[in-house]
């Protein structure tokens, strides 16, 4: 299987990890993965909160690029990216009065996020036939976060109160998800740095109730979630006020992690929150 | 004299729906306040109108009320609001063209530290094509204050020691990915200022 292939650029720089465990994972599954040329960043949140306009065109222009691919479907592993790119294609397919002056190709790719790319019967199946390593005994809840799914006329997504693709894989993999009330809430990270009193005041409540249902772990599939939850819980304290210092896992890793690859010491050791004690203790890496 | 006051606050510009939904349109004029939107609001404690209030005052015209309040730079984008609007009114989406419009309008932004971080952001894209987050954080403490704020109340030595960590993770690149897309970028900047 080939794919079109939209990193985005924290992929390049601090979700490293998350970067290389989907490049690992996708090798050993024989997906392809072929980068668009010349992608251009999204605009992300700074785009759409103060220039609409450029917000479609940054986005607009990366989907003309993967227009020009051969491949028919396109994966992206940053929920935000995935969200932009997905309203620029939406907002240019409805926009009539030719507001925005662009006209996207037709040959644009189905955009995937990857996630729910990973959740699918078919590769829940071609997954489950390579695990080496059943993740027994691991509890976690999944945390999705706002981008994947809302809002859903633009994400298409339909279960998006109560999202199950984390959730899928997770128990696919042997492990078990804890059903939990703050699967969607926001975790603030888009004002981690500017709005850092919120941020801290979300992050703590996430981690405590995490805490509450038993978790001993968060499943992410977002590089801002889990760099907010994995960096900042010392900030945030949480209501007991003591550090709430939960592993944050990719999801990515975990399926790597299944799979026995060699890449899952490295891809974890570039947390913050160290995820290797919990994993040792389960005997699911090490022994 | 405290009725010429209340006659200021209260002067109305009943355009202002009509000039915002020509932008949009967000489907302003829908709302019935159920208040759904302020219900699952994640960040409505941190505000000061809600974003029904904030609503119902461009139904009633309160333009300057509106484009000078905290809430339309507080809210987080999380879109929960117009996921569960059941009228579909695009709360979150209003909430960034207020944004523009505030600033369009030269009106002060109450959390200034929350538009530079945008601005820092998009000056960024506008280098390389992509971002650099090497610089874009050292750019935006400097250029916000922040920096000044973090060492005055003692939180940049944590700070540092994550950006520490993060570079002995090998996280932060020296070297930023560029894109050679450099003269359409800018073109988007320069044609969407």
């Amino acid at each position: 299987m080939k794919f079109t292939y939209y990193p985005g650029c924290s992929l390049k720089g601090t979700a490293k990890d998350y970067a290389e465990s989907i490049l690992g994972i996708c090798k050993s599954l024989q997906i392809e993965l072929e980068e668009i040329p010349d992608w251009n960043c999204c605009g992300a949140t700074a785009a759409h909160s103060i220039n609409h306009q450029a917000s479609i065109a940054l986005a607009a222009r990366t989907l003309s690029l993967a227009a020009k691919m051969p491949h028919s479907q396109m994966l992206v592993p940053c929920p935000l990216c995935f969200n932009r790119l997905k309203t620029a294609s939406y907002a240019l397919q409805q926009d009539q009065n030719n507001r925005y002056k662009i006209k996207l190709p037709d040959s644009v790719p189905k955009i995937w996020d990857l996630a729910n790319f990973f959740a699918t019967e078919k590769m829940l199946e071609i997954t489950a036939q390579k695990i080496q390593k059943p993740l027994e005994g691991l509890k976690v809840v999944c945390y999705y976060g706002c981008m994947a799914a809302r809002p859903q006329e633009i994400t298409e997504v339909k279960d998006f109160e109560n999202p199950q693709a984390l959730d899928r894989i997770v128990a696919n993999l042997g492990g078990t998800a804890i059903p939990w009330p703050y699967k969607t809430d926001c975790c603030g990270a888009s004002q981690a740095f500017s709005l850092e009193d919120i941020e801290n005041r979300l992050v703590g409540k996430l981690l405590d109730m995490a805490r509450r249902v038993g978790a001993r772990g968060i499943v992410v599939s977002c590089q801002m979630c889990q760099a907010n939850l994995d960096m900042h819980h010392k900030r945030a304290g949480g209501s007991s006020g003591k550090l709430s210092s939960l592993p944050v896992y990719y999801f990515t890793e975990l399926i790597g992690l299944a799979l026995g690859l060699k890449g899952v010491q490295k891809w974890l050791s570039r947390h913050i929150t160290d995820p290797l004690p919990l994993l040792r203790e389960l005997g699911l890496f090490g022994t | 004299m405290a009725g010429i006051r209340l006659m200021h606050t209260l002067d109305p510009d009943y355009q202002f729906l009509e000039a915002l939904e020509r932008e949009g349109p967000f489907k302003t004029g829908a709302c019935f306040q159920c208040r759904k939107c302020t219900t699952g609001c994640p960040v409505a404690f941190a505000m000061d109108l809600f974003p029904d209030e904030v609503i119902r005052m461009i139904i009633l015209g309160q333009r300057e009320k509106v484009l000078s309040c905290q809430t339309i730079w507080i809210c987080a984008a999380c879109e929960t609001c117009t996921t569960r609007c059941p009228n579909e009114v695009k709360i979150a989406e209003l909430m960034d063209h207020l944004k523009e419009m505030a600033i369009r309008k030269n009106v002060p932004c109450p959390k200034p530290q929350v538009l530079s971080f945008h601005e820092t952001f998009l000056k960024n894209i506008e280098k390389r094509g992509r971002i650099f987050e090497s610089t874009l954080l050292p750019v935006y403490l400097l250029r916000s204050g922040q920096l000044l704020k973090r060492w005055k109340d003692g939180t940049w030595s944590a700070e540092l020691g994550l950006v520490w960590k993060l570079f002995s993770k090998g996280r932060i690149p020296l070297w930023p990915s560029k894109n050679k897309g450099g003269k359409e970028i800018g073109r988007i900047f320069t044609e969407n200022k």
